[in-house]
């Protein structure tokens, strides 16, 4: 193996080491959230005239935790070998910038894809399949987990300490994941809230991931695919600028 | 080509927000190691040796100045100059997911080394580690965890191997394995960087000797050089009350043991009539050869930089 490969395999066995913790833990929760909200408001919302609440509900969770995934593998790594001092390990070697991007962005996007098909074996078992076009779906799964996965390379490097990092995480990456659409359709807010929501990138990400199940979208899904792939050139742009300085880890 | 030279390097850390002061940690630091050569670098707390070795590793930047390996710029080129060295930090620093083997086949990796097994099990025995090779990484004690890594920085059989006080805290079997085994590649042409606190070790094994002091290279010669150069004989002996001043602030004080450097026997004898005449009871009188500790002390004690050291 390469530099990157090492690199990468090393960032995917860390977190397959705690897979009970960092798979099978995230999918129990998305279970749950299906099986409470799908059994209280199954009856009550209706979104899609032919599509249940909690048909609805799946693709909405899996992109969630394919985000919230991806979002953890790279931040917690990186917070956690600068907190123990073990990020010295990689610091000392000839690795690139561009090496610590692709391995740590990489392995992000195996956790999140990973995570999300765990869910949705689990939760398609209470609706049944809708895949009307499964390349969105991969191409959103993919784009967004890289996406949040850069995203957790910015948030690991700047955090110095574990509440800096749970900040970023619970009042960013938390709010913005919730209020994206995976619990509703954003038509069904308020014109005010609907704009709001329009300002979100996560939404885009959700919308354009459910479209592949359904063929039906609150935006067209080529627009969300041409949002969403702004925002991970210019988050990962952000990322890479950020490890070629050594921001935070090289004094 | 020298294996490692240092140009004119200067750090000077930011003053905090909180008020702190900027602080100049190196101050124009030069010199050259050549390959092959056992050098060590020597200096009290804060003194800054692990500044110039961070600097060295490309863990952090100089302010000025310019730090090359094997003619690779630390900056400039510093894949190649990586490749070229083998760090072991000074903290005590692991990662906890891995056993030693992953450890070590992860540690290669990262430098492209392919098919290294072979090497990594003579560095598991080597280093005493060959029964510890699947034991995860929190399993071991202290001593087993520094001998891991030297073996991580040595896994890509790297020319200049950089040691940052390796043998803080650790016993002396480990001490023994450690040197047997970096004197050998040293024989077999690796440069050698050490940093220590224990000046014994420095003067058994370096060749060539720095001191830095407050950011400045106060000394820098051969270790026998060094030698020659400080008081030829030290006068040791204990002594059950405290010195007179006039002999206190020259003399090495450990508890009741006394040090005082001396040139002669009239010197000899002069100091132990000033300590009869202060009415002091004296044990255990010797007489031995200054050694390095001694010679540090005295660049240490120097108010200005004893250029006379400097070769």
């Amino acid at each position: 193996m390469s530099g990157w490969q090492t690199l990468f395999y090393k960032e995917v066995l860390r977190f397959w080491k705690v897979g009970f913790q960092t798979v099978a833990a995230p999918v129990l929760t998305a279970v749950l959230y299906l099986l409470i909200f799908g059994h209280v408001l199954e009856d009550k919302v209706k979104i899609y005239d032919t599509i249940g609440y909690t048909a609805f509900l799946v693709p909405g969770l899996v992109m969630m935790s394919v985000l919230q995934n991806a979002f953890a593998n790279s931040s917690s790594s990186l917070i956690q070998s600068k907190i123990m001092g073990s990020l010295v390990f990689v610091l000392l070697t000839p690795l690139s910038h561009w090496s610590w991007f692709v391995a740590y962005v990489g392995s992000s996007v195996v956790r999140g894809v990973l995570v999300g098909f765990g869910v949705f074996l689990v939760t398609v078992g209470f609706t049944g399949v809708h895949l009307v076009a499964p390349l969105w779906i991969l191409v959103f799964a993919v784009l967004g987990a890289a996406l949040l996965g850069a995203l957790g390379v910015i948030a690991g490097l700047w955090a110095e300490k574990f509440d800096q990092m749970a900040a970023f995480q619970n009042f960013l990456i938390m709010p913005m994941t919730f209020l994206s659409g995976v619990f509703y359709s954003i038509h069904s807010l308020p014109s005010f809230w609907q704009t709001v929501s329009h300002l979100n990138p996560f939404f885009y990400m959700i919308d354009g991931f459910r479209y592949g199940f359904f063929g039906l979208s609150d935006i067209s899904p080529w627009t969300s695919l041409a949002i969403v792939g702004t925002a991970l050139v210019v988050v990962s742009a952000i990322a890479v600028h950020l490890l070629r300085i050594g921001y935070k880890i090289r004094n | 080509m020298p294996a490692i030279s240092f140009q004119s390097v200067s750090k000077t850390y930011a003053g905090s927000r909180s008020g702190t002061s900027p602080f100049r940690a190196l101050d124009d630091v030069s010199f050259d190691i050549a390959e092959g050569e056992f050098f060590g670098l020597l200096g009290p707390n804060g003194a800054g040796k692990t500044s110039l070795i961070s600097i060295l590793a490309g863990l952090s930047r100089a302010s000025s100045g310019r730090v090359t390996v094997h003619g690779h710029d630390v900056q400039s080129d510093s894949a190649q100059a990586r490749r070229k060295l083998g760090v072991v930090p000074q903290e005590l620093v692991f990662d906890p997911f891995f056993n030693v083997r992953e450890a070590l086949r992860i540690q290669s990796g990262y430098f492209g080394v392919r098919n290294n097994e072979a090497w990594i099990d003579e560095l598991l025995d080597s280093l005493g580690l060959a029964d510890k090779a699947n034991s995860n990484m929190r399993q071991l004690s202290g001593g087993m965890k520094r001998r891991v890594l030297v073996a991580q920085a040595l896994v890509h059989r790297p020319p200049v191997i950089v040691l940052d006080e390796p043998t803080a805290g650790v016993d002396v079997e480990l001490r023994q394995t450690l040197w047997q085994f970096i004197a050998k590649l040293n024989k077999q042409g690796h440069t050698v960087l050490l940093t220590t606190h224990y000046l014994e070790e420095a003067e058994a094994l370096c060749t060539r000797i720095g001191m830095l002091k407050q950011g400045r290279m106060v000394a820098l010669a051969e270790t026998s050089e060094l030698l020659k150069s400080a008081s030829s004989n030290v006068l040791r002996f204990k002594v059950d009350r405290e010195l007179p001043p006039a002999l206190a602030r020259t003399a090495r004080v450990t508890g009741r043991i006394v040090q005082l450097p001396a040139q002669g026997a009239l010197e000899i004898e002069q100091y132990l009539a000033a300590v009869r005449q202060a009415g002091l009871t004296v044990e255990d009188v010797e007489i031995r050869k200054a050694d390095l500790e001694d010679v540090f002390l005295q660049v240490m004690a120097a108010e200005r930089n004893p250029d006379a050291l400097v070769a």
